[in-house]
């Protein structure tokens, strides 16, 4: 079970409280990970990640065990602590715009 | 008893007015979305429970959010604004071409007949269509690759799609305008568009009288005239009597002829409105003085209008998406202000109150008038 940190703006549109819990296809990836979060609230669609292209959006960032995996390979794998659910994904939206 | 809803969309959300058809007790429902830019909430004709808002953010994007109960709830639709075919390029600031890149909704436009069909006018200018409620979006691409496109370039705001007007006496005729390549028109229905600035006039550009590339900021139409229309351009107050093949100037007194919105009364085709704003670099009303500036004559000759707007020290401005007229009796006319106020006037613009002072800066006002 992956544990996923949503910034707020997107909870509230999520209609979620707290963290997500997400069972994960294969390998634990951003891409499976964000696949899943889509899948599970299609109205995420868009808001971390191009439609087409799903490279990130610029002021979105990933936080995993206390490092920025933002600019990460997309198909790297996820630490195991994130993979076993005892650390959580966070999804951040940049600290930016003043 | 009839009553009004006014739609506001800010920077920060999107707030509901509403008020009996006297319309002097005003609720205040909101913020809808806070924390969000509303740059347009509109309602659907056909339905007026049907109500559309493009929702966007510089972190999360755009979203689409539809309501079937008048503003009560939400539901977020699709919001894959995907251009069709060979994407193409505009000019950029520094002359070079530049790829489209979709940025944000301006504008939304619901069908005039049908609640599930609505009109999306996006940056960069596109303008879109959906049939399904707005789960799914298709570009009419007939604009982009009418032949110009090539040419448009940005205005300071972006080069957004903001005003779609359907002609309610032609289903196949659309006019949009887009910053800053000008006002197009499709006479079927959106597969084909063409160019409508003969007549505009713009110093800044090393043709001032070419075919694109005018700042038009809104153009205005009352249903029962489809053919004439009012435009507030960059600078000029512009006027066509032949659905836009031709322009001419109807600035005449106005204090200063550069604005963003321009509206006509609900009952009288050659009654128009518009705020003149001190120039393109000031962008607040001239010696601090709020004024509607009205004109009974179809333009030309204009009247301030004054009564209960702030007469000293005020420098909001109005952008383009924030006027609009209810269809009561007696018109009203409301606007919307970078200082967060909607004002709203229940007897044409003779007289003036605030029905909201302190919301964040208002981006876009429409009104619905309910049976």
């Amino acid at each position: 079970m992956i544990r996923i940190v949503l910034p707020a703006h997107l909870r509230l549109l999520a209609k979620v409280s707290g963290e997500v819990l997400l069972e994960v296809e294969g390998a634990a990836t951003q891409r499976s990970v964000l696949d899943a979060l889509e899948a599970r609230y299609p109205m995420l669609s868009g808001t971390t990640r191009d439609h087409v292209t799903k490279v990130r959006r610029p002021f979105i960032r990933f936080f995993v065990c206390g490092e920025d995996w933002s600019n990460e390979a997309a198909d790297r794998a996820l630490p195991e602590a994130v993979a076993n659910g005892s650390e959580p994904f966070l999804l951040v939206g940049a600290i930016s715009g003043g | 008893m009839s009553r009004v809803r006014v739609l506001v969309g800010t920077r920060k959300g999107a707030f509901i007015l509403s008020a009996d058809g006297k319309r002097q007790e005003w609720k205040i429902d909101g913020p809808h979305f806070g924390g969000w830019e509303i740059y347009h909430v509109k309602g659907s004709p056909a339905d007026p429970n049907r109500l559309y808002a493009s929702q966007s953010s510089g972190w999360f994007g755009q979203l689409i959010q539809r309501s079937d109960d008048g503003g009560a709830s939400w539901a977020p639709m699709g919001n894959k604004f995907l251009y069709e075919g060979a994407v193409g390029t505009h000019q950029w600031y520094d002359g070079t071409p530049h790829p489209w890149e979709f940025k944000r909704v301006w504008h939304l436009e619901p069908s005039l007949t049908d609640p599930d069909t609505v009109y999306a006018g996006v940056e960069d200018a596109a303008i879109f269509r959906s049939c399904d409620g707005g789960q799914n979006w298709n570009e009419l691409t007939g604009l982009r690759g009418h032949g110009t496109g090539s040419q448009w370039m940005p205005g300071a705001g972006g080069m957004g799609l903001h005003t779609i007007l359907l002609d309610p006496q032609d289903p196949r005729r659309i006019f949009v305008a887009i910053s800053a390549a000008g006002a197009f028109r499709t006479d079927d229905g959106g597969v084909t568009w063409k160019p409508i600035n003969r007549g505009l006039k713009s110093e800044h550009m090393p043709d001032p009288t070419a075919e694109v590339g005018h700042c038009v900021h809104r153009i205005a139409m009352h249903a029962s005239r489809p053919n004439t229309l009012f435009m507030q351009k960059h600078w000029d107050v512009m006027r066509s009597d032949d659905a836009g093949d031709s322009w001419h100037e109807v600035s005449g007194n106005l204090p200063t002829d550069f604005g963003f919105p321009i509206d006509v009364h609900a009952h009288e085709p050659e009654t128009v409105y518009v705020v003149p704003i001190k120039s393109d670099g000031e962008h607040y009303p001239p010696e601090g003085k709020l004024r509607v500036y009205r004109s009974r004559t179809g333009g030309n000759e204009w009247e301030a209008l004054t009564n209960g707007l702030p007469q000293s020290d005020c420098y909001v401005n109005v952008l383009r998406e924030a006027m609009a007229v209810d269809s009561l009796d007696s018109c009203g006319i409301y606007f919307g202000t970078t200082g967060g106020q909607v004002y709203a006037s229940s007897d044409g613009g003779d007289h003036w109150e605030a029905i909201a002072r302190d919301l964040p800066a208002v981006v876009s006002v429409e009104v619905q008038t309910l049976a």
